[in-house]
């Protein structure tokens, strides 16, 4: 029994747990004893009869009630449970390792390893700048609901709150509808530091295999910095709350001179590549609406922009994420916790409640694609049209590669898919030539007949200022291409819209000397922002493809409209064998399942390539694709070769790119360019002004 | 209970019963069962019973042993489970109201940057880079959270977080690092807070990430290493400029913690040296960037009970370390040698030696003197008496006391309790540097090899001199740690010094080995900045000890320890070996107090500007009950982070307030009687 005891002890995490144990047995020995005397006694009594004794039994037997069958039962599992614990605890750290290699062969030696034995050392600072809803938030200060979760993660880390009081956590991850920055008396900030998003969640790596790796090369805190900010907020509101670009800026400083003058490697992901982008015109730009850096900051300070992932033109899911919320995932917190988002979490209103919530996030209005008709295309023409969409299937179907024409479909097979109508009502539409379609024109739709009744109120997505009228008119024009749906979400998020046109521009600059061109709500569209004039800056573009990625939607009315969202995406719109490209209600395209292929790559293969109006000084660049392969076995966890949005973090050809950039080595070093997709056709088609 | 007592019965009684019944039964030549046939002979109509009995007994007999303990098992489980969770249902337990919410009422709001700077051992330490046997430990902490690794391996522990012998940085191949950031501190381990309380309360008035920072730094390294492998100083200096510049030009208070004090106080002169060695702020960089210093717990002068540490890794405990994880240090975990284990490692950490007290025999007494002498040693619990009573009986009790002699603090180590009475006259007095003399053999045995104490290279006969040196003053103590340690004090004396400066103005107080002592440096010109000394007294605080040989013969082992048997009389200031005087529990008075009560009172040479000072001092009061936890009103060298009053000052302060707003000095000891009796050049 003792022997039981004394390992659950050790097991038990609960060190008081065990204390108390500790003290209950030592109490029970001494009962032990007494109770050992009298038994003693009682035997010589019991010898004289048994029938005693067993009448006893008996009496005992009829007590080995239910309850002591539960305890039974759970006394049972808990010792398992301690048991396995302790076996898990005690087994060495490597066993995994070993028992993966044992299965599929041995491992790759981690690029950070390689590399250190290649004679690689640190040589160049390295920032990381995460991107969208990967960084951590802490809160500073709450409403009262939200007691004893000062400093505490409201996002990333377990996201056990959201759990235990839901509408408390969408109260304080909200932002204020009319300023976009906090509502008052709440404080949610970025988590600062490393760890800020080296995991998402336990167990769900960011940037720490990135981080591990240039470890083994001999980096630490103090050459590696992490850009943690805000990414709720604008751009510029992350520098007039909370300092965070002047932060960025001295910290940038700070390494350089601390590392003899060597210039840092910046590490953007997803939406930091945005940021960053940002970051380089605030630098230089004059205080008091930039940081007063002086025109040679960037060729100071940067060796290289390593581009991870980055959405420079951005991504067409956010906007059915802004338009109805529900784009399949906006990054990864739908990909990890799929549960959260649904039904039963908040009542019946979920979606709406993470649509108003997402929808005070100023941030999510950087991606609305940029460049409008020139660059998604239009009604007719899109840059990837002719793309085919069998890539996913050949794996698990060996169709034929030509699956357009199988004798039924109308023209498509020539002109393929047509992306450029980004949003489209009924499946019809998408396919039809554009003279054939009947539009009306919503924007002078009167909104009105508020269709919202007192129940709905409490929920602010400004449908239900939209009335019956409104909504009718949205769906009537049938189809939109990247500039109408600017129209389009103006129309349907007129505030929403209003805060977000402060601080972000979606169009493509005629003349960028400009004087408007100054104001910061253009620092972050590469359409309409010079880079700085750093001719020995290198930029790169890294990103994953082969994985299919939403380009374009096929909606519905939602049938009940009074109290929900009143449109969806008609998940019955399949293009079945001659359309693959349409899965779900979802055209998809070439991508790291985030990011299409010609919003992570067009800057960088065209719109920066050689000496442009966009790029006046020719730094150079490069285009590094990663050609995604799924994890072979479960035991590999998520893969060292994907290509997806998140996980190509922890792609190990990627990940010595990095390396070897930090450690000294230019484009040309690397190989230039690495292409796998079409980008360049794609690009080629382009028509802009450069 | 009742059933817990039924489950042993069951448990552990029955195979003794069945066991004894067996043996009763032997005598009538018949085991149980056999007569359990026994009895359907006699009565035919039972058979078929008691068959049915045997039958169900059968399974019910393996269903006990086990069974039973998982069922103990799930009942204990069931009932904590319960507890914990009505536990977590109860309402929350009536907190007295954070000093943060009272202040944010009066409509304090944040104004100043506020840095924060962690003493030595609260900080946490994390792994970049290791040696095998720590595989997965990459960015675990090592120090600070929970310590687990220590039980797993801790010969591979104590390896990482040793430093190098020779060059006091990182020994090959091993990379340990501070954490960065509030959390590098906030809590030492789970649940023990160290700046959290002072963290949320001034969340409370407004401050967040941006205008608080946590100047985290490898506290094992000497300050100055800090710079050279980690540039922490540069890395303050930027943070602070930063802090300044965009918290609208608004400078900042910095609030350091012990050992964080005397560190501070070394970047104060490092940031306006010109480089290489400094910062190259220029003169006017901490006027311009420093609104004051909150020193809490300062361990300006430093701490006796650091000597004791170096002797014979003994003190009472190094901050916490001991008083954390009592068992820790004690012999079973790495075998016979843990002492040794882990004088070894600290040996090679510097900055210990940055807390050997400083100033000599002129601040901490020679052999028959000390500031401390009329020290009242009646122990906390007669202090408080003190204080509730009237003034009548505080004179009495003083009276009675100076009918003792009064005790000699000056000594800071005497070997044999009687020597720490004796008039100086009767004492042997060997030259101080005799014991140098024959230190040539060297009584090292091979087996000894493996740990690197310096004990083993030194000869018995050293070690009898020494014991027969009987007392040592804090002058002749530190020829002691030399032929001691003489590594280790040769590699710190590179870094540290412990003396007072004859003339501020000689050029060699240029070199960085004296900035972190504020006796032989001048603080910088800065006329408007304030420096507060805020500590807590009223707690025994070791002073000085009495030392014994200890049983020799085994190899390895250290030759002195503390000779705990050496008590004072009743209400003496001697207990186990420790003569205590008053102060928080690590840093005696004297220590915390001198500088802002004398040293830099006023215009001093040590204080050519005249920067303003102020005592504050917290009476410590222990928690009345165990759920307050560590207390609102603790004195003690940490728990005083928690203490209301302290953190009260320290928001004010950030909040724009002054010194005198404060009401200047607050005090409860006889720091200025004590600082009165010395006699130092101003």
């Amino acid at each position: 029994m003792s022997m039981l005891r004394r390992r659950k002890g050790s097991a038990a995490k609960k060190s008081q747990n065990s204390e108390t144990q500790l003290d209950e047995n030592k109490e029970k020995n001494d009962n032990h004893l007494q109770e050992k005397l009298n038994s003693n006694a009682a035997n010589l009594k019991g010898n004289v009869n048994c029938n005693l004794k067993s009448k006893s039994d008996e009496k005992f037997r009829k007590k080995w009630n239910c309850v002591d069958n539960c305890c039974w039962f759970i006394g049972c599992i808990c010792s398992m449970w301690w048991f396995l614990l302790f076996l898990y605890n005690a087994m060495p750290a490597s066993f995994p390792q070993y028992v993966t290699e044992a299965i599929t062969g041995p491992m790759p030696d981690p690029p950070g390893v390689k590399l250190a034995k290649e004679g690689l050392t640190v040589k160049h600072p390295v920032v990381f700048v995460p991107g969208i809803v990967t960084g951590g938030l802490e809160l500073w200060e709450g409403h009262s609901c939200a007691e004893g979760l000062f400093r505490k993660r409201l996002w990333g880390g377990t996201f056990g709150e959201i759990y235990k009081r839901p509408l408390c956590w969408v109260e304080h991850m909200s932002l204020d509808n009319e300023t976009g920055l906090d509502p008052p008396g709440i404080k949610i900030r970025p988590v600062s530091g490393l760890v800020a998003a080296d995991y998402f969640a336990p167990g769900y790596f960011v940037w720490a295999v990135l981080i591990a790796n240039l470890a083994r090369i001999g980096y630490e805190e103090k050459n590696m910095y992490m850009a943690a900010y805000d990414w709720r907020i604008s751009f510029q509101n992350t520098e007039v709350r909370d300092q965070t670009l002047s932060r960025i800026k001295s910290n940038i400083e700070l390494m350089v001179a601390t590392s003899g003058g060597k210039k840092v490697v910046v590490v953007p992901h997803s939406m930091g590549v945005l940021y960053f982008l940002h970051f380089m015109k605030w630098v230089e730009a004059p205080a008091p609406m930039g940081g007063g850096g002086g025109s040679n900051w960037c060729a100071d300070h940067i060796k290289a922009v390593m581009n991870i992932g980055g959405p420079f033109l951005g991504v067409p899911k956010i906007v059915s994420g802004l338009f109805s919320a529900e784009a399949k995932d906006i990054a990864v917190a739908r990909a990890i916790a799929p549960g959260v988002l649904d039904i039963d979490v908040f009542g019946f209103q979920t979606l709406q409640h993470v649509m108003r919530m997402t929808r005070s996030w100023d941030s999510t209005m950087s991606m609305i694609p940029k460049g409008g008709d020139t660059v998604w295309g239009g009604l007719d023409w899109s840059p990837e049209e002719g793309h085919e969409c069998n890539a996913k299937k050949p794996r698990n179907n060996n169709m034929q590669t030509a699956g357009p024409n199988n004798g039924t479909g109308n023209s498509t097979s020539a002109t393929g898919v047509k992306y450029g109508r980004m949003l489209a009502f009924g499946k019809d539409v998408t396919d039809l030539h554009s003279s054939e379609i009947e539009r009306v024109d919503f924007r002078g739709a009167i909104k009105g007949n508020n269709l919202a009744n007192i129940t709905c109120r409490d929920v602010w997505t400004e449908y239900h200022d939209m009335g019956i009228g409104g909504v009718k008119a949205v769906a009537d024009y049938k189809v939109y291409t990247a500039s109408s749906i600017l129209d389009l979400l103006h129309f349907v998020a007129p505030k929403m819209m209003k805060r977000g046109d402060a601080h972000f521009s979606h169009g493509i600059a005629d003349d960028l000397d400009d004087k408007k061109y100054e104001h910061y709500k253009y620092w972050s569209n590469a359409l309409e922002t010079k880079l700085p004039m750093a001719p020995d800056m290198e930029i790169f573009s890294m990103y994953g493809v082969g994985i299919p990625t939403e380009r374009a939607y096929v909606y519905k009315f939602s049938p009940a409209a009074e109290c929900y969202i009143p449109f969806k995406i008609d998940t019955a719109a399949d293009g079945g064998d001659d359309g693959p490209c349409l899965k779900g209600g979802v055209y998809s395209v070439d991508g790291d399942e985030t990011v299409p292929v010609l919003s992570a790559g067009f800057m960088c293969a065209k719109g920066w390539r050689g000496k442009t109006r966009f790029n006046p000084s020719g730094m150079r660049t490069y285009i590094r694709e990663y050609n995604h392969a799924s994890p072979a076995t479960l035991l590999e966890g998520r893969g060292t070769q994907s290509g997806a949005h998140v996980d190509i973090m922890g792609n190990f050809a990627l990940i010595e790119d990095i390396i070897r950039v930090a450690a000294g080595a230019t484009g040309e070093d690397l190989g230039g360019d690495q292409v796998h997709s079409d980008i360049f056709k794609w690009s080629e088609r382009i028509k802009l002004k450069l | 209970m009742g059933s817990i007592l039924r489950f042993l019965k069951l448990c552990v009684l029955e195979p003794v019963k069945s066991g004894e019944l067996y043996e009763k039964k032997a005598q009538i030549k018949l085991d149980n069962e056999k007569k359990s046939f026994e009895i359907p002979k006699i009565e035919k109509k039972d058979k078929g019973l008691s068959e049915e009995k045997k039958r169900k007994r059968r399974p019910n007999k393996e269903w006990r042993c086990i069974d039973s303990c998982c069922w103990a098992i799930g009942y204990i489980c069931t009932i904590w489970w319960l507890l914990l969770f009505m536990f977590q249902c109860l309402p929350g337990l009536k907190v007295p109201e954070p000093p943060g919410t009272r202040l944010k009422r009066e409509g304090l709001i944040a104004l100043h940057p506020v840095v924060m700077v962690p003493g030595i051992v609260t900080g946490g330490l994390e792994l970049w880079e290791g040696r095998p046997c720590s595989e997965g430990l990459f960015r675990r902490r090592l120090w600070g959270g929970s310590f687990t690794e220590i039980f797993r391996r801790p010969m591979c522990w104590l390896e990482h977080l040793s430093l190098d012998n020779e060059t006091g940085l990182d020994p090959p191949g091993i990379r340990v690092r501070a954490v960065p950031g509030l959390v590098a501190a906030d809590y030492f381990a789970p649940g023990y807070f160290v700046w959290a309380i002072l963290i949320e309360n001034l969340a409370r008035i407004g401050y967040e990430g941006k205008n608080m920072y946590m100047a985290a730094y490898d506290w094992r390294l000497s300050f100055q290493n800090t710079e050279v492998r980690d540039q922490t100083l540069s890395r303050l200096k930027s943070k602070i400029e930063l802090l300044y510049v965009t918290n609208g030009n608004k400078k900042v208070v910095v609030v350091p913690h012990s050992m964080g004090v005397i560190y501070f106080l070394h970047f104060l002169k490092w940031v306006e040296a010109p480089p290489p060695i400094g910062g190259g702020g220029g003169p006017g960089w901490c006027a311009k960037h420093i609104k004051s210093i909150m020193n809490i717990g300062p361990a300006f002068l430093g701490v006796p009970k650091a000597v004791g540490n170096i002797l014979s890794a003994e003190s009472k405990d190094v901050a916490f370390i001991r008083a954390m994880a009592p068992g820790l240090l004690d012999s079973e975990i790495l075998g016979l040698q843990t002492l040794h284990h882990v004088m070894r490692v600290s040996r090679t950490w510097d900055s210990v030696i940055s807390l050997i007290p400083k100033g000599g025999e002129t601040i901490w007494g020679n052999l028959d003197w000390s500031p401390e002498e009329e020290h009242v040693c009646n122990s906390a619990k007669k202090m408080y008496q003190q204080d509730f009573d009237n003034n009548g009986n505080n004179s009495d009790s003083r009276r009675l006391f100076q009918v003792q002699e009064p005790t000699k603090y000056g000594r800071i180590i005497s070997f044999g309790k009687i020597v720490s009475d004796l008039p100086s006259s009767q004492l042997q007095t060997l030259a101080s540097r005799e014991f140098m003399s024959n230190n040539s053999s060297s009584n090292s045995n091979a087996a000894c090899k493996g740990l690197w104490t310096e004990y083993d290279e030194m000869s018995r006969e050293n070690i009898r001199i020494i014991a027969e040196n009987k007392a040592y003053t804090m002058k002749s103590l530190l020829d002691l740690l030399r032929v001691i340690a003489p590594k280790m004090m040769k590699r710190a004396e590179a870094h540290f010094s412990h003396g007072i400066a004859e003339n501020l103005d000689d050029p060699k107080y240029n070199h960085y080995k004296y900035w972190s002592n504020p006796l032989e440096t001048k603080l910088p010109d800065a006329p408007d900045m304030e420096i507060y000394c805020s500590y807590g007294v009223g707690i025994p605080t070791e002073r000085s000890y009495v030392y014994k040989q200890s049983p020799s013969g085994r190899c390895n082992s250290i030759p002195f320890q503390i000779d705990s048997a050496a008590d004072g009389s009743e209400n003496g200031c001697l207990k186990g070996g420790v003569f205590f005087v008053d102060g928080d529990e690590s840093i005696p008075v004297l220590s915390a107090g001198f500088m802002c009560a004398k040293g830099w009172r006023g215009k001093t040479r040590f204080n050519p500007s005249g920067i303003s000072t102020y005592i504050r001092e917290y009476k410590h009061k222990a928690p009345a009950n165990l759920l307050e936890g560590r207390g609102s009103e603790s004195g003690a060298h940490v728990d005083i982070l928690g203490n209301a009053a302290l953190i009260e000052d320290v928001l004010r302060v950030a909040a724009g307030a002054s010194g005198s707003e404060l009401g200047r000095d607050r005090i409860y000891s006889d720091i200025m009687k004590m600082s009165k009796k010395i006699n130092i050049q101003l």
